[in-house]
């Protein structure tokens, strides 16, 4: 025999703990409430996401665009003013000649003038082709000074023009320089220099109106602060982060500074001077909406997944539940009928086989009835006695025979069912004639108690012998060798008949008992059906009758049957 | 009034030569001499010979079956009591030839007491 054979006549049995396994419907829930949560919550989460980038991506520019077109109208203010003052020193050396502005009076006069029309200016100077300063009118004493090896002076000359850095005065006041190169029609040029203070840029930076968390400031292309800052530095301190790449266009960047504040910085370089106009937002402003938005979705996002989760699941639960009520049902209908097809084809079998036997058994009868009969009628002979003896044998054999025939007879004759006037006691002989020979072997007392003047009942012999058989199979099973079983059977009431098989087995616990009639129910693991006692249960209410169960463990277990004299409407199969 | 038993007219019908035969002889030898038929159709025939008294049928003939010949007896002759012999246990046979107007029905292997006993029932009501 193969391996495989064996595996599946081990399987048989087993098929149904396989079908209904607890496990199945587990693995069957979690699969459908993991697709149903999935589906649901997969596009809640990716709306969620979606959602919270779209936010931020419009908060970022609700608050870039009002920042971007603050600078950019600031930077225009600044290059306004860069090209105004520097227009002043332009017009001057274009109005006067070498020879009024190398005049110290003449030059003090127009810069007082200056002063009263331009806020700002704190001195000017004429400066002469060499590099050496002709007039000086302002608070310092610079006249003679040479200014040859300045590097400003070189570029003034080379761009006509020129705008310096911001520096610190002997005042120890920011300033800074415009220097205007002035061609004569002659070819020789000289140069006017003007030092201005930066009150202005501060006056312009002011009237931003940022809020408190903001900062706006000037530095150079190196990143030195041209005007003081709330948290960078003050003037010509160097910007504690790296100078963003050049670009004219006012540009909105997110990073973080040294303070570790994520900020948006917009800047905008000046195409004509070195200056950089730069304004900080930090971005927590934005950020404490956001993550207060963001807080808010993921509740609703955790509250809406435990809503599906607990609605899947319960759903899910009450149609498993469902689906697996009806695989039971279905199960136990599809059990009772390949019970009740089994039982029948070993009824025929059974008949079939009974019938071939009776047919010999009746002529062995006959013959040996004849021999008897002929043996009685003869004359004595020396042996007589003897072969009359051997003749009652064969006889006694044949009576033998036929008993074991017409039980199996009997049993066929269960597939048969029609209710009938029966005698209890006769089917309760009939039965535990059956299991006899076990008793015998096993050395089980089986004891009869069967109640005299018992009404006859009006029920069904196959089904009757049935219920008997299971119970008392289960007490077989339940009892040791030189174990004791009592059948006993009594009149309850003029309706009633019972009877009572009590064994003194092993017993069962009290959760055995709870399940004892369910469908599949079995302690003989591998051998039962778990259908015997259902089956039997099914047959007894449908009967009309009542049947219960008392045991102990380890002191053995009773059945009561009740049934009725005359069955219920419709009590059939 | 009934009849000695030497003068019942028996006839057996079974298909089991070795039983009937057997069968008929034990009850030659306690005076009662009986005829014998092999199937159905010769039963039929014996019965519109001479018609008998009471007839052993068995059921569950080859051909002609018994409940059959028990119709085609009763419509002819009611008054020949038949007593059905089945091998089948299944009463239904039995209940059912006895709605045919069968007399009774005993299961093989027979007791030859029971038998006569029987037999002598049927004569009373053939009588």
């Amino acid at each position: 025999m193969s391996g495989e054979e064996t595996r599946i006549m081990h399987d048989l049995p087993g098929e149904v703990d396989v079908v209904v396994s607890p496990a199945r419907y587990r693995v069957l829930r979690r699969k459908i409430v993991a697709l149903m949560v999935m589906v649901s919550v997969i596009p809640l989460l990716a709306m969620a996401v979606i959602n919270l980038q779209q936010y931020h991506a419009t908060l970022d520019r609700e608050v870039q665009a009002p920042l971007r077109a603050l600078l950019s109208k600031t930077r225009n203010s600044f290059e306004l003013l860069l090209a105004e003052r520097t227009s002043t020193v332009s017009f001057i050396a274009s109005a006067y000649s070498f020879r009024d502005l190398a005049d110290d009076k003449a030059l003090n006069r127009i810069f007082q003038v200056m002063k009263q029309k331009f806020t700002g200016f704190v001195d000017l100077g004429l400066i002469d082709t060499s590099g050496v300063q002709v007039t000086y009118a302002g608070p310092y004493s610079l006249k003679g000074r040479d200014y040859t090896e300045q590097p400003w002076f070189n570029e003034v000359l080379f761009k006509g023009r020129y705008i310096s850095d911001i520096f610190l005065g002997f005042r120890k006041m920011p300033h800074f320089v415009i220097a205007v190169q002035h061609l004569t029609d002659d070819g020789s040029s000289w140069v006017l220099r003007a030092t201005i203070d930066t009150g202005q840029f501060d006056r312009l930076i002011a009237s931003m109106g940022l809020d408190p968390e903001s900062d706006a400031f000037l530095v150079n292309r190196k990143g030195v602060l041209q005007t003081s800052t709330k948290y960078y530095g003050n003037v010509l301190d160097q910007l504690p982060f790296e100078m963003p790449p050049m670009s004219f266009e006012t540009t909105v960047r997110t990073l973080k500074d040294h303070m570790g504040r994520e900020i948006y910085l917009a800047y905008a370089y000046f195409p004509d001077t070195d200056y950089v106009l730069m304004a900080v937002k930090p971005r927590s402003v934005i950020m404490r909406t956001w993550n207060s938005l963001r807080t808010d979705m993921v509740a609703v996002f955790l509250a809406g997944v435990f809503l599906i989760m607990a609605v899947a699941y319960r759903i899910t639960a009450a149609l498993v539940d469902r689906l697996r009520e009806s695989d039971e049902r279905r199960e136990l209908a599809f059990r009772q009928v390949e019970h009740s097809q089994k039982l029948s084809s070993i009824g025929r079998l059974a008949a079939g086989v009974a019938h071939e036997v009776n047919n010999p058994l009746a002529i062995i009868n006959e013959k040996a009835g004849l021999m008897k009969d002929v043996l009685g009628m003869g004359a004595d002979f020396p042996e007589k006695s003897r072969f009359e003896g051997l003749i009652e044998a064969i006889l006694r054999s044949v009576d033998r025979c036929r008993t074991i025939t017409h039980r199996m007879l009997g049993f066929a004759r269960q597939m048969d069912v029609k209710i009938e006037d029966l005698d209890v006691n006769e089917i309760i002989r009939e039965t535990t004639g059956f299991l006899e020979r076990e008793a015998a072997y096993r050395n089980i007392g089986l004891h009869l108690h069967l109640g005299e003047e018992m009404a006859r009942i009006a029920s069904d012999r196959g089904q009757l012998q049935q219920v008997f058989l299971n119970i008392m199979n289960n007490a077989f099973a339940a009892v040791n060798d030189g174990g004791t079983i009592s059948v006993t059977t009594w009149q309850k009431d003029d309706a009633t008949v019972g009877i009572t098989i009590q064994d003194d087995g092993c017993g069962m616990s009290d959760e055995t008992q709870k399940h004892i009639f369910e469908p599949f129910f079995t302690t003989k693991k591998g051998t039962g059906t778990g259908l015997g006692l259902s089956i039997t249960y099914g047959i007894v209410k449908r009967l009309g009758g009542e049947i219960a169960m008392q045991s102990k463990v380890g002191q053995g277990t009773t059945f009561s049957i009740f049934l009725p004299v005359t069955p219920p409407e419709g009590a059939s199969i | 009034m009934t009849l000695p038993m030497y003068e019942w007219k028996v006839l057996l019908v079974d298909d089991e030569e070795e039983f009937i035969t057997t069968l008929a002889e034990r009850l030659s030898l306690r005076g009662l001499s009986a005829r014998v038929a092999l199937d159905g159709e010769e039963a039929l025939r014996l019965v519109e010979e001479n018609p008998p008294h009471v007839m052993i049928l068995d059921v569950l003939m080859p051909g002609m079956k018994g409940l059959d010949v028990l119709k085609a007896v009763k419509a002819k002759r009611p008054q020949v009591q038949v007593i059905l012999l089945t091998g089948h246990g299944s009463t239904r046979d039995g209940m059912e030839g006895m709605r045919h107007g069968a007399f009774d029905y005993m299961m093989k292997p027979l007791s030859i007491d029971a038998l006569l006993a029987k037999l002598g029932e049927a004569m009373e009501k053939a009588g």
